[in-house]
């Protein structure tokens, strides 16, 4: 069975290596504040005991005071995964840092989170639309589009 | 000209369009390739052009009615989406489905991967330039297991079987005996078409140490399925992460070595054996007893989140819900097995030819449903 | 006495035949060329006959069966759709070269059947250098692929042409030197002369030959497997994506004809042309002939497809080796076998077939790898 770690443990392993880069943290995940999301992340794929060497999916929700943009992570090797987010509160022009140097296959999935919600990956190499046309007016994901 | 200008041919690259509309590609995929001569320098796909926007209709449908929608992402393997998402909603809802339902819901889920196996193979060879001939002889036996489908739902194509907490409704008594026949039918089928292609020259000089996909990359880019098992990546989430009842069954997880188009179509080949070694099990063990969960048709989870994946036979498929307590979800975003297999595309390609390309693109076994959803 | 010594004491026996009709010559010609015009037309519909339903059987389905009695009529259905589709010109084409492509190409595959003969003295024109005419005519399409290519002003179209060249002049190589096999076994060029000296028919005596031969008249026709010229699951339709109408009619005319014109060469330089009991002279040869196109059908249905680089690679470091070893042998033979057991000497070519096709294959790489970029 594939462990799901506990969000508290991992946020307590982060703090002491970066302190106050973790926002809130649970039982099934844990919230980081977006500047220090690529320490982080490199953190976690490169610690032995935890190697997340496997992105599962990044995707993103809008809840209307805030963005969360979701990461899971799974280590192949120790079975085991985490639920890793962050947040953006601003509605014009969110940002959050890239982790396709870490993990290449965020390439594609960034760049739909770009095209239907509307938040940019800073340092993406190619950050362009992907399913809809370039001067389509609007993100459709969001809450407020229709 | 001098004799030295002459020896030193200058070649300029010039951009090829794979167009969206092609006869080989699987659905309406664009490639504009750069070639110089015939070798590919780098491709710049263009995916979009089946975007039905399903993510945001999930916000407007009831969790029941989202599952025909689910239906048309992998229009391939219809069973596993409806699987998959009736899965996230059970682990969001705290829902326990019935002894009876869960072994029903194996035999479909492996009867449709043979299914998916058949016409990925045979395209593949399709691909490959065996003019259509083992094509058809894959469909003779996917037709044998849709009108199986047929049999348990009423449709060929877009099931919607399965429910929240179970199926829709309990297989006939003609299930059982056709199913045990189409087993042993299947397994004959395997045999003999493996003693026409294993060691076929032109597919081993085609297909082997082409396209290969080293482990280490097949990892970063986060491929699952067939494609990351042909690398050498052991992981199966069968096995690894059991969803249902997988853990009850005895089957081994075929891996590849080199991570070529041949691994890949020999991972497939052993993939549909296993299949078959499963739906043996679970026609002995099947109880009696309800099909579907109590559960009411307007389903209200609590207010949470849940993610569910299960090994589609593309690779991982999984749903990650959100819900707010009302009748439709909140949000519902499905991860796309295809779109991200895609993503190495590139990476395999470069330095190879124009017939490599379509091969390769036809090795990874991509559904442009769920690429674009 | 040897081989040698036999064809030399019969050479004062080989003058041509004079046509011994009422009317003389021009009567003879009108005749021939009114017949060979139908005999080609009738045979390429029942050429394409055998491939639809021959290929259709393969691959256990039915193929056409509604026009006409068995379906005997698909092929002129097809013809009169052909005919009434619009001629469509693509607008930054070449005209000229568009318009003549067809014709070129078409009129070689016409032009192979005057000298071949259809019972003892009954062809068109008894030329004493029948085979070498032969080769040199059926080089002459390949301009017209070209031009046809060319013309199109579509890339798709120019790369299918290009390859399409290539892989012609390759494998004229090996053709040549298979038929040189069989001159020196005969003692003479003129095709009439070939039949009649097979008392033994070639394809026993000269194993190799026919093999060799075989392939490369495969080849040269473009039918799979070595048909990446027009692959349908790569490039559209290579050098004839462009043309609609009549002149799409004349491509599909010449892939046919062609098909029947190397038939008909096989089966009169290695099966023995129209010698046979029982039946009538030209029934035995349009016989031959079809059990000739059958194989390639057959072929064409079983084997995927071979890509550009490796297609070279078989010609030139396969076949044309080995056609140089079978001219060796066969040159050795000719000089100092006793023409008294020629049974022996068949069983001693088979075996030598064997072992140098076996032992070749081991050592010979199939085509490059991939490049770096």
């Amino acid at each position: 069975m594939t462990v799901a770690l506990s969000g508290k443990e991992i946020a307590s392993q982060i703090e002491e290596k970066f302190p106050g880069s973790v926002e809130e943290s649970s039982q099934d995940s844990l919230v980081m504040k977006s500047n220090s999301l690529l320490p982080a992340a490199t953190f976690l794929k490169d610690t032995e005991s935890l190697k997340f060497d496997y992105l599962n999916y990044i995707t993103a929700v809008d809840y209307y005071s805030y963005f969360e943009v979701v990461y899971q992570l799974t280590s192949l090797e120790h079975n085991h995964s985490i639920v890793i987010k962050t947040r953006c509160y601003t509605r014009e022009n969110p940002a959050v840092p890239s982790v396709v140097g870490l993990w290449q296959g965020a390439n594609s999935q960034e760049r739909e989170i770009y095209d239907l919600m509307g938040i940019s990956f800073e340092k993406h190499p190619n950050l362009k639309r992907m399913f809809l046309w370039e001067g389509f007016p609007g993100h459709p994901l969001r809450k407020d589009y229709l | 000209m001098t004799t030295t200008e002459m020896m030193t041919l200058k070649t300029e690259p010039f951009v090829l369009n794979f167009g969206p509309v092609h006869p080989s590609t699987h659905g309406v995929y664009r490639m504009r390739a750069t070639l110089d001569g015939e070798v590919i320098i780098d491709i710049e796909p263009v995916v979009g052009y089946l975007h039905r926007g399903i993510e945001k209709l999930a916000e407007e449908r009831t969790y029941t009615g989202f599952i025909p929608l689910t239906d048309r992402l992998d229009y391939i393997s219809p069973m596993s989406n409806n699987l998959a998402y009736c899965l996230a909603v059970e682990k969001l809802a705290g829902i326990k489905v019935p002894e009876r339902a869960e072994y029903i819901r194996i035999i479909i889920a492996e009867l449709q991967r043979l299914a998916n196996h058949c016409v990925a193979v045979g395209s593949f060879l399709n691909d490959a330039g065996a003019y259509f001939t083992p094509f058809m002889y894959t469909f003779r036996e996917r037709e044998k297991i849709i009108d199986l489908f047929d049999m348990v739902c009423g449709q060929r194509l877009t099931y919607n079987y399965m429910r929240i907490g179970g199926v829709s409704q309990d297989i006939p008594e003609e299930f059982m005996p056709a199913l045990k026949k189409l087993v042993d039918q299947l397994t004959r089928f395997i045999e003999e078409y493996e003693r026409l292609l294993k060691q076929n020259e032109i597919l081993l000089a085609r297909a082997k140490d082409v396209g290969i996909l080293p482990r280490e990359t097949a990892i970063n880019y986060g491929i699952s399925g067939p494609v990351a098992r042909a690398s050498g990546v052991k992981w199966d989430l069968r096995k690894a992460d059991p969803y249902s009842i997988y853990d009850r069954f005895e089957f081994d997880i075929p891996v590849g070595e080199t991570g070529d188009c041949y691994d890949r179509y020999r991972v497939r080949i052993e993939e549909m054996r296993q299949s078959l070694r499963i739906l043996k099990q679970a026609m002995k063990d099947i109880p009696s007893g309800p099909v579907k969960a109590d559960v009411p048709h307007l389903v209200r989870p609590p207010a949470g989140e849940a993610y569910a994946h299960l090994e589609a036979p593309k690779g991982e498929l999984g749903f990650y819900l959100v819900s707010d307590g009302s009748i439709a979800p909140y949000r519902c975003h499905i991860r796309p097995t295809s779109l991200i297999n895609l993503g190495a595309l590139r990476e395999m390609v470069r330095g190879w030819k124009v017939a490599d390309l379509i091969i390769i693109f036809g090795s990874i076994d991509i559904t442009m449903g769920e690429v674009d959803r | 006495m040897t081989i040698a010594d036999a064809v030399i004491n019969s050479l004062p026996m080989q003058a041509t035949v004079t046509p011994d009709w009422p009317g003389g010559y021009w009567w003879h010609w009108l005749f021939f060329t009114v017949l060979l015009i139908v005999f080609v037309l009738c045979m390429v519909m029942g050429a394409i006959y055998i491939e639809r339903r021959g290929m259709a059987r393969m691959q256990s389905r039915l193929g056409p069966n509604r026009t006409g009695p068995f379906g005997l009529l698909q092929a002129v259905a097809d013809a009169i759709k052909v005919l009434l589709k619009e001629n469509i010109v693509p607008d930054k084409a070449d005209k000229l070269v568009h318009w003549l492509a067809p014709v070129i190409a078409f009129a070689p595959a016409m032009m192979i059947f005057a000298v071949v003969p259809f019972q003892d003295g009954a062809l068109l024109a008894d030329l004493n250098i029948g085979i070498l005419y032969v080769v040199a005519i059926s080089s002459v399409s390949t301009v017209g692929v070209f031009m046809a290519g060319w013309g199109s002003s579509n890339k798709y179209s120019l790369l299918g042409a290009m390859r399409n060249v290539a892989a012609v002049v390759s494998y004229e190589m090996p053709l040549v030197l298979a038929i040189v096999g069989v001159v020196m076994v005969a003692g003479s060029l003129s095709l009439n002369q070939i039949v009649l000296a097979q008392d033994i028919p070639f394809f026993l005596v000269q194993p190799l030959g026919f093999l060799i031969f075989f392939i490369a008249g495969c080849a040269e026709i473009n039918r799979s497997p070595f048909d990446l010229m027009e692959a349908d699951s790569e490039l559209v339709a290579g050098f004839h994506t462009e043309y609609s109408g009549m002149k799409f009619a004349m491509f599909y005319l010449v892939e046919y004809a062609e098909a029947i014109a190397i038939s008909a060469i096989i089966a009169t330089i290695f099966l023995g042309g129209w010698r046979g009991p029982f039946l009538p002279d030209w029934l035995w040869f349009i016989v031959k002939v079809f059990v000739v196109f059958f194989l390639m059908v057959w072929t064409r249905t079983t084997l995927p497809r071979v890509r550009i680089d490796q297609l070279m690679a078989l010609a030139w470091k396969f076949l044309f080796p080995l056609a140089l070893i079978n001219l060796f042998i066969t040159a050795v033979q000719v000089m100092f076998w006793p023409p008294a057991l020629p049974w022996l000497m068949v069983v001693v070519n088979i075996v030598i077939m064997v072992i140098l096709v076996v032992s070749w294959s081991k050592f010979f790489k199939l085509g490059w790898g991939r490049l770096e970029v």
